[in-house]
């Protein structure tokens, strides 16, 4: 085996064109982790949605609250139901909510989003242990009064704390702002569900939520609630609830974000060939002393594709180091599941960084590869006579 | 004459590099090329869209709808000469990945507003004698092997049930942009149904579409309209059609700005590998270059020979890209073609493409030509490499 020190300093001899090959790599990792970043974020912002003791109560194939109805009979139904857990009053922790879109401009370019009024009940606070009002009151019924989540106080037009709204007909005053640890309620207003309904006309619920008292006992509750032939509803965990939400953004960034950078590496990869080949061709008589020394083909082959790797590997560390930047960065955008905005950030992990580790050594490795056969296929007395 | 001689036989001293560096230039300009093409294959929609076409939705957002007595008031409003109700369906065809637009219409008016969409009168005759008769798009028929006659099952999410439609007619695009993948039935079946099974849901559309005598006049007719129905509690919001489908388009704006971030990072690509060739290149010839200021050769024209190299590869590169992007991009637009119509590569990406190679190869040549110009002749002659 060639001495490691021996591949580094080759590495470290041309500096300029082992620059341009690392900052090549680094990029297509940067692209490549970049979206794999925002694909996690999205999916981990609505997985924390939701919560693992409750559970949520849709219309049949709605798919989610946006086109949900629940009659107002059937969500008392759904109210009754034994399996919701008590609160200290012994009340029932259930809440019906209703789900409703509303027009707002974006603060930073005017155009029109998709924000989420959500009529809610005080249960609601209870059921969501994470959202607490951080700036402000709480809203009070019959004032037509709604709390924002700290994303739409930010981002959204007349939703910051004491601005005003105008929907249903009727201007809304934001008494409160809200923090709901970075979950999709951040995104939300909140309002009284009754004043809601009204307002817009729609004397009906999207959605019932509840604590379950025994969550081992979910299937059984589902089944008996789906097959209650005085509704027709689907009833799931709220975490997988939400997190299904995230499904169709959250896949098509990922997935296309792959496709992109494996066409992106393309370049990168061919970049890398050329300052391999050069780093052979610089080193042909090398070659020949060192097979001469007794070094293999074998060996010859191995140096150079380890040199090859350690380039790419920095570049895809770089590019890595880049991309964890972005995880400052916080995103709003449209959720193909619901139609509405949600606001998101970056997010790396561990799998993200060794896929993006695994990607930039391939790059590396398919570069590397026909010049360090062509290395290995010297032959020593050529090799040696070469100028 | 001569330069020309001596760049070419510059150029093709390491043939396999000059050829890498064309090929990872050609490729990258080709990845460019596919994406900036998707780009705007997303927006083919809006692009496409007349100016004498608005569209009046409801003013909270898409998801309320309204009355459906708003029509006849829509067409007494000067300036308007026809409106069409519609309405979003969003049935599921037997599981959610089969995703399609699927829509309730009035047939014949909405034939005759959208007059892109195709359709053979007898076979719209046997719409219009079918209640469940659907009109689909001719892709959406090849991407499911579907033909006149079958019957195709919804599952309803906004409208509860199983829904069964059957085909009555295929419909052809007149352009090549026009969206061939949409699925189209009777608005007044919907209705039917609704009337029996919700009846507050009876009578509702979800937007109508308005067409105006004079384009010219857009702004002014769609204030006409929601001023007519302002403070009632069914506000509405009229724009041209092509601001609504730009609705529509901008809830994929994360994904187009990250599309847009990444071709630019492509140039950046094939600056770097030109950047590297051009630098080995100059490596190379430090002390050949000394002999020729030796031999009376000035400045420039060292600085023509290695920009005239740097141009040569990157105008290569470029023209390879483009045959490579010729190629690729029909694939693509095949491939795609079920899910994104208009997928073709627009004259604009072409010269993008070819002012990106004149500029690459400039820049790509400041280093070495610094190089060249800056260093001694006693220096270069004595650089042993």
């Amino acid at each position: 085996m060639i001495p490691l020190g021996y591949t580094i300093r080759n590495i470290l001899k041309h500096k300029v064109t082992t620059t341009m090959t690392i900052l090549g790599v680094s990029l297509v990792v940067f692209v490549f982790a970049a979206a794999q970043m925002l694909s996690y974020g999205l999916k981990s912002t609505l997985v924390s949605t939701g919560s693992d003791d409750n559970a949520i109560v849709i219309r049949k194939s709605s798919q989610s609250e946006v086109q949900s109805i629940i009659l107002r009979d059937q969500g008392q139904i759904v109210g009754t139901s034994p399996e919701i857990a008590r609160a200290a009053d012994g009340s029932a922790l259930y809440t019906n909510e209703i789900y409703v879109l509303i027009n707002q401009p974006k603060r930073a370019t005017g155009e029109l989003a998709n924000i989420v009024v959500r009529g809610v009940t005080p249960k609601s606070l209870e059921l969501r242990p994470a959202v607490k009002l951080i700036a402000g009151r709480m809203w009070q019924d019959a004032g037509s009064e709604v709390i924002a989540g700290k994303s739409a106080a930010e981002r959204y037009a007349g939703c910051g704390l004491g601005e005003k709204l105008r929907f249903g007909a009727r201007e809304w005053t934001v008494v409160g702002v809200f923090d709901a640890q970075g979950s999709g309620f951040d995104s939300e207003l909140w309002g009284d569900v009754v004043q809601i309904a009204d307002v817009f006309r729609r004397p009906i619920y999207s959605s019932v939520t509840f604590r379950m008292a025994d969550t081992t006992q979910f299937e059984a509750m589902k089944a008996r609630l789906e097959n209650d032939r005085r509704m027709e509803v689907d009833v799931f965990r709220e975490k997988e609830y939400y997190a299904a939400q995230s499904r169709t953004l959250a896949g098509f960034i990922g997935i296309g974000g792959t496709i992109v950078s494996i066409i992106f590496s393309l370049g990168a990869i061919v970049g890398a060939m050329i300052t391999m080949y050069a780093s052979v061709a610089n080193r042909v008589r090398e070659i020949g002393t060192l097979r001469s020394l007794g070094f293999s083909r074998l060996a010859i082959l191995i140096s150079f594709l380890i040199e090859a790797m350690a380039i790419s590997l920095t570049g895809g560390l770089l590019g890595i180091v880049g991309a964890s930047f972005l995880g400052m960065l916080q995103v709003a955008t449209t959720n193909w599941d619901t139609f509405s905005q949600i606001a998101f950030n970056f997010r790396l992990s561990t799998a993200i960084v060794i896929a993006a580790v695994v990607f930039a050594l391939v790059m590396g490795l398919v570069g590397g590869f026909l010049p360090a056969v062509r290395a290995a296929r010297l032959k020593i007395v050529d090799s040696l006579r070469a100028a | 004459m001569k330069v020309f001689k001596l760049i070419i036989r510059n150029a093709m001293r390491h043939r396999l590099r000059t050829f890498l560096t064309v090929l990872g230039l050609a490729l990258a300009v080709m990845a460019f090329g596919l994406i900036r093409t998707l780009v705007d294959a997303w927006y083919a929609g809006a692009r496409i869209a007349p100016p004498d076409r608005l569209v009046t939705r409801h003013a909270v957002s898409f998801t309320f709808t309204l009355p459906l007595a708003y029509l006849e008031q829509i067409q007494k409003i000067d300036g308007v000469s026809a409106v069409t109700p519609a309405v979003w369906f969003g049935g599921i065809y037997i599981d959610p990945k089969n995703f399609f637009g699927n829509f309730a219409v009035d047939p014949v008016t909405y034939l005759d507003m959208y007059k892109e969409i195709i359709v053979q009168p007898e076979e719209l005759k046997e719409v219009l004698a079918d209640r469940r008769g659907a009109i689909v798009g001719r892709r959406l028929a090849d991407r499911f092997g579907w033909k006149v006659g079958d019957k195709v099952p919804l599952i309803g999410t906004i409208y509860p049930g199983n829904w069964e439609f059957t085909i009555r007619a295929i419909y052809h695009g007149r352009d090549k942009d026009t969206d061939e993948t949409a699925f189209l039935f009777r608005f007044d079946y919907l209705d039917e149904v609704m009337r029996e099974t919700a009846p507050g849901r009876a009578g509702q559309a979800g937007w109508f579409g308005v067409k105006i005598n004079d384009a010219n006049r857009a702004a002014e007719i769609g204030a006409a309209i929601d001023s007519r129905f302002k403070n009632s509690w069914a506000e509405t919001k009229t724009e041209t059609e092509k601001e609504f489908v730009l609705g529509f388009i901008q809830m994929a704006d994360v994904l187009i700005a990250g599309l847009r971030i990444i071709s630019y990072l492509i140039i950046g690509v094939i600056l770097l590998v030109l950047v590297n060739t051009m630098v080995m290149t100059a490596r190379e010839r430090i002390s050949e270059n000394a002999f020729l200021r030796v031999l009376g050769f000035r400045n420039f024209h060292l600085i023509g020979l290695i920009l005239g190299e740097s141009l040569a590869m990157a105008c290569a590169g470029g023209i390879a890209g483009m045959g490579l992007l010729a190629m690729t991009s029909r694939l693509v637009g095949q491939a795609l073609s079920i899910y994104l119509p208009g997928y073709y590569v627009g004259l604009e990406t072409y010269v993008i493409v070819v002012a990106a190679a004149v500029i690459v190869g400039c820049l790509a040549s400041i280093f070495p030509i610094q190089r060249a110009v800056s260093i001694k002749i006693i220096d270069g002659l004595r650089v042993v490499d």
